[in-house]
């Protein structure tokens, strides 16, 4: 069977993959000129955390997530299970109560242990959640990492390729277009999102930590070379316009709150795009024909691609037996 | 039985109005909605967006809502921005209405009296009908006054801090000198009580946000808060009974058929 993937973000790579271990001939058409171009995913923090993001979302988001820290790991070498530590302020810590009713899967960790966990945040927080099962990638590995695996499979990828999905001769498609494909999804919206990467030498990060603030929640994501990627704002837009400087002291701001190290950090990049979203924030798989369309993996895309590209796969081998049927379908679970 | 409620001239059905703000998903926010009832919605504007013209999916969704649309200044720290802003949103959302706030300590998002009531006047003048967010002072709502406002919007605690109401003194004072004037208790509140005890010291209206976006269920305390300003309305306009030191027997004492 001969499927076309549109779109080489994690959600494309994730389901080639998927579709690859599942016997299929699978080519990827990319519209970027090389990996990460046009994709939000390479923006993203990578982070693998169902039990924390189950605060925002719904019960969904944490049992399909959970599909992720099993899939990750058997696919590439460059994951990091270390957990996700999240702390809050003295004053803020209604907020932290609340991540904890609202969150499942954590221990409370007091003072002695965050020194223990993270020994650079010592004396620096009270009390915090300790999510020991989750873990983190930096996606600019990660997406290679990914082209390498499908590329070991026998898929490729072709670059600089647009494509319309309907158009496409192929037993089967699956277009991971994310916001580019709008014009066909009149419920997708974009979100944007702003991150910064910054550069100290001060202080180092086994995992991501979460500070939880009732206005600005932020997250630190630890990478390699004395790396952290500092996100993300979460603004009712699509615009990709660079980062707002108000966003950019928010940011930065909330950063110097949890170390005052990344008050003397380096900016090494600030960087803004858009994550494509349902009204419920929660993604799609639906089918029309032979095009089987993944998209609104909103602010989750690391975590949901393993469950979504599973979904996917089983919609196109599906196909086999019931092709020529058109029927449109949402499928949660 | 009439209690209208009436906001510079529009007739208000429901007297809870809801914030747009921080729900977990725009499906909830119209859930929520849809379980409240609220005849108006608040919803901030940022001034990027606006500038941009780019958050017009969210707006599509605000509008999409059925609900009146009260644009706000959250998040202004100054004159100068809370006019730009309130500029902005008459043109995005296409209504005179204004909720005013400028905001003068980042800490507890304390409303900034001076500079309020000087951009109150500017709105005023320039034709807006402004919804000033306020403290419970009663000076400064006179000033509101004066400034042009029509309605009023003393806090009950700070914005998100669900501590319901701080000072019921000052709120029932406020009622008392200005009994004429719509008066809205808007931040602060958590709980359904706090909603019901606002209005039952006579307040018109309650907004609520935090309350509603941050709970574990947010349409289900939608739905609980809405009956609870509904009730809390009815208890004030019944005329309840006041409070006294000694019992008072609920079944009559005298001609009790007696066994001694």
């Amino acid at each position: 069977m001969r499927v076309t993937v549109v779109g080489a973000g994690v959600a494309g790579l994730v389901a080639a993959i998927e579709l690859a271990e599942r016997g299929a001939e699978v080519e990827v058409l990319e519209r970027g000129a090389r990996l990460g171009e046009r994709a939000c995913a390479w923006a993203a923090g990578g982070m693998i955390a169902p039990w924390c993001e189950a605060e925002a979302g719904e019960a969904e988001v944490a049992e399909l997530g959970a599909e992720a820290l099993a899939w990750w790991p058997r696919q590439i070498a460059e994951v990091a299970v270390e957990g996700t530590l999240a702390v809050a302020s003295r004053r803020d810590q209604a907020d932290l109560k609340r991540f904890a009713r609202l969150t499942e899967r954590h221990e409370w960790a007091d003072a002695a242990r965050i020194a223990e966990l993270e020994p650079d945040l010592a004396g620096r927080f009270e009390r915090g959640l300790f999510y020991v099962e989750e873990a983190h990638v930096n996606p600019r590995e990660a997406l290679p990492a990914l082209l390498r695996r499908l590329e070991a499979l026998g898929g490729r990828v072709r670059f600089g390729v647009e494509a319309a999905p309907e158009q496409i001769d192929a037993d089967a498609v699956v277009d991971c277009r994310g916001f580019a494909a709008r014009t066909d999804l009149p419920e997708l919206r974009g979100v944007r999102g702003e991150m910064i990467l910054l550069r100290t030498a001060e202080i180092s990060l086994r995992r991501s930590i979460r500070l939880l603030h009732p206005r600005i929640a932020l997250y630190v994501v630890p990478r390699a070379e004395n790396l952290f990627m500092v996100g993300a704002t979460a603004i009712e837009s699509a615009s990709r316009a660079g980062v707002s400087a108000r966003s950019a002291v928010e940011l930065i701001n909330a950063a110097y709150a949890l170390h005052p190290a990344f008050g003397e950090a380096e900016i090494v990049e600030l960087c803004a795009d858009v994550r494509p979203a349902f009204p419920d924030n929660l993604p799609r798989v639906e089918r029309v024909g032979r095009v089987v369309r993944v998209n609104g993996l909103y602010r989750n895309g690391f975590l949901l691609s393993p469950a979504f590209a599973r979904l996917a796969a089983d919609a196109v081998f599906d196909m086999t037996e019931t092709s020529h049927e058109t029927d449109r379908q949402r499928r949660i679970a | 039985m009439d209690d209208a409620l009436t906001f510079y001239g529009t007739e208000i059905r429901s007297r809870l109005l809801l914030g747009t703000a921080q729900y977990p998903s725009p499906q909830v926010l119209a859930d929520a909605v849809r379980a409240a009832a609220p005849d108006i919605v608040t919803v901030s504007l940022r001034r990027e967006s606006g500038r941009l013209r780019e958050g017009q999916d969210f707006w599509g969704l605000i509008r999409g809502l059925g609900a009146r649309v009260l644009p706000n200044t959250a998040g202004c720290h100054s004159v100068k921005e809370a006019v730009t802003t309130a500029q902005m949103a008459r043109e995005v959302f296409g209504t005179p209405w204004v909720k005013l706030e400028v905001i003068g300590d980042a800490d507890t998002l304390q409303p900034d009296v001076f500079g309020l009531v000087e951009a109150a006047k500017i709105l005023s003048e320039d034709g807006f009908e402004v919804f000033p967010y306020t403290t419970a002072d009663l000076v400064v709502a006179e000033k509101l006054l004066e400034a042009g406002c029509k309605v009023l919007m003393p806090w009950g605690a700070p914005i998100g801090t669900g501590m319901g109401l701080n000072d019921v003194y000052a709120l029932r004072s406020l009622r008392a000198h200005f009994p004429d004037v719509p008066l809205v208790v808007d931040a602060g509140i958590g709980k359904p009580s706090h909603a019901a005890a606002a209005m039952e010291l006579g307040y018109d209206a309650i907004l609520l946000n935090t309350a509603v976006a941050k709970a574990g269920d947010p349409v289900m305390i939608a739905r609980a808060f809405a009956q609870a300003i509904e009730a809390g309305r009815a208890g004030y306009l019944a005329g309840p009974i006041e409070p006294r030191d000694m019992a008072a027997p609920s079944t009559p004492v005298f001609g009790r058929a007696s066994f001694a």
